[in-house]
């Protein structure tokens, strides 16, 4: 007991001495990002974070607002809580965290709502879906907590990163197979009223598939997806 | 200190309550009034884009004070109750909620090179949260000029498409009464097979967004029933004159 206990005090003093001797980009610390955007995919492998990929996958603007404020998000709050590792209590560490995440994203919407109203207002829908995003928190409990805030900041960057690939990924197919645009801008022609009022693909007869805009066919494109990393990636096949 | 104790563990806490509060007091209250003059421009900034005017944040100020002459606030039988400044200011989420006795209506009057328009400011509900907006009508009470929508919360790509211009558009030349002349608004109609018909009291609906396009046409029936009988009075008035 007194063995375990001496050794979590000198930790952090470890940690630190190890930290200044290895190289801001080693190849561990680059690991740190390339890991998440495959081989340990927040989505795909470990499958977290489900419930803004269905909400906000409709069309690629708000997909990349959201993979953008995620990854700021997450790497401020893994900082933060890799900051106060040796402080937080471990009783309450989850509502530390909590706390955290919640007042941070606060704050920056008070703030964008002062000076940018425009970017607060695209904003205020993701607010919440932040705050309560699975992988803000499974990356403070699973590594923020018991490493340094440079890897912290990393893994941070990393996981947010491997986040928005597949948010991306998946409006780009819903919004070019649910309503025909990118970003917004009619790709397949234009559909008018008539037949003939239409043009490009929407002349030939082409209709829109209209579950393409629903939740649903979010499961249905990452479903797809899991299967063709899997299929190139034999490492994530369980035996 | 032992990290464990329970002792620790309520400072801890304290403590990141009170800094955590206090931060996001002092932001909140530091940035209240540049958020308020955000929001005044933004409502101006939409009172003209219905009556076709854009401006930039610079100049909404300005040109608001050019074009709209008269602001009032009725109650529910279309008596005028306040005018001006404090008309403005009537905040219509607060005001929603309040008894329909007690609710005030605010409505902006324009005058764009001769002609007139009223612009009346709508509130409801959509699938997720509330939708909200300001409609014009050319000066026979009964013609839309204009309007704008704006949502909390509705889906991404189907009910928040409210927001963009094709939408609106459809509203545009469309008549709040019928041809006997009753009230009757506007419904946002699910398989729509009008066209660019003008005078059905109709558009078409967006796929997908069944209940916030029902919202919209809740929104223009409830609200604007309150405005037809002030707006009728001018109108006989202007006959009489």
């Amino acid at each position: 007991m007194a063995d375990i206990k001496n050794k979590k005090e000198k930790d952090p003093m470890v940690l630190f001495v190890a930290e200044e001797k290895e190289p801001l980009f080693s190849k561990k610390n680059r690991k740190l990002i390339t890991d998440p955007l495959n081989d340990d995919n927040p989505i795909t492998v470990q499958v977290l974070g489900i419930c803004s990929a269905l909400a906000i996958t409709v069309q690629l603007e708000p997909s990349i607002v959201m993979a953008i404020s995620v990854m700021a998000v997450m790497a401020a709050s893994n900082v933060v809580i890799s900051l106060l590792r040796n402080l937080i209590p471990n009783r309450i560490r989850i509502i530390v965290q909590l706390v955290v995440v919640a007042g941070l994203v606060a704050l920056v919407n008070e703030v964008l709502k002062a000076y940018a109203y425009d970017v607060s207002k695209q904003l205020s829908v993701f607010v919440g879906l932040i705050i309560t995003n699975c992988i803000v928190m499974g990356r403070l409990e699973a590594f923020a907590l018991g490493n340094g805030p440079w890897k912290s900041f990393l893994d941070g960057i990393g996981n947010a990163a491997g986040y928005g690939l597949i948010l991306i990924l998946i409006a780009f197919f819903r919004e070019l197979l649910g309503s025909g645009k990118l970003f917004g801008f009619e790709i397949l022609g234009h559909k008018g009223v008539t037949l003939a009022e239409s043009t490009g693909l929407y002349a030939l007869g082409y209709e829109n598939n209209g579950l393409m805009l629903l939740s649903p066919a979010a499961l249905l494109v990452l479903g797809v997806i899991v299967w063709f990393q899997r299929s190139k990636n034999r490492k994530l096949i369980e035996k | 200190m032992n990290r464990e104790s329970n002792a620790y563990t309520l400072i801890f806490a304290v403590i990141m309550v009170v800094v955590v509060a206090s931060a996001l007091a002092i932001a909140a209250t530091s940035l209240q009034p540049l958020q308020a003059q955000n929001i005044k421009i933004e409502k101006m900034q939409d009172i003209l884009s219905t009556i076709e005017i854009s401006t930039t944040k610079e100049d909404a100020e300005q040109t608001y004070d050019k074009y709209i002459t008269k602001v009032v606030a009725l109650d529910q039988n279309g008596e005028i109750v306040v005018e001006g400044q404090e008309a403005f200011a009537i905040d219509l989420a607060k005001e929603y909620k309040k008894n329909i006795d007690q609710q005030r209506f605010p409505l902006y009057v324009a005058d764009v090179d001769g002609s007139k328009y009223y612009v009346i400011p709508l509130y409801g509900a959509g699938l997720w949260n509330s939708i909200w907006g300001y409609i014009s009508l050319e000066e026979d009470g009964n013609t839309v000029k204009g309007t704008v929508f704006s949502h909390a919360g509705e889906t991404p790509g189907l009910g928040a498409e409210i927001t963009q211009d094709w939408f609106q558009e459809r509203f545009v030349g469309e008549k709040i009464k019928d041809s006997n002349g009753e009230f009757v608004g506007i419904t946002v109609q699910k398989g729509y097979s009008g066209g660019n018909n003008k005078d059905d009291n109709a558009v078409d609906a967006i796929s997908g967004a069944t209940i916030t396009g029902d919202g919209v046409t809740n929104m223009i029936h409830e609200r604007l029933a309150y405005y037809i009988s002030y707006l009728e009075k001018q109108n006989t008035n202007l006959a009489l004159n």
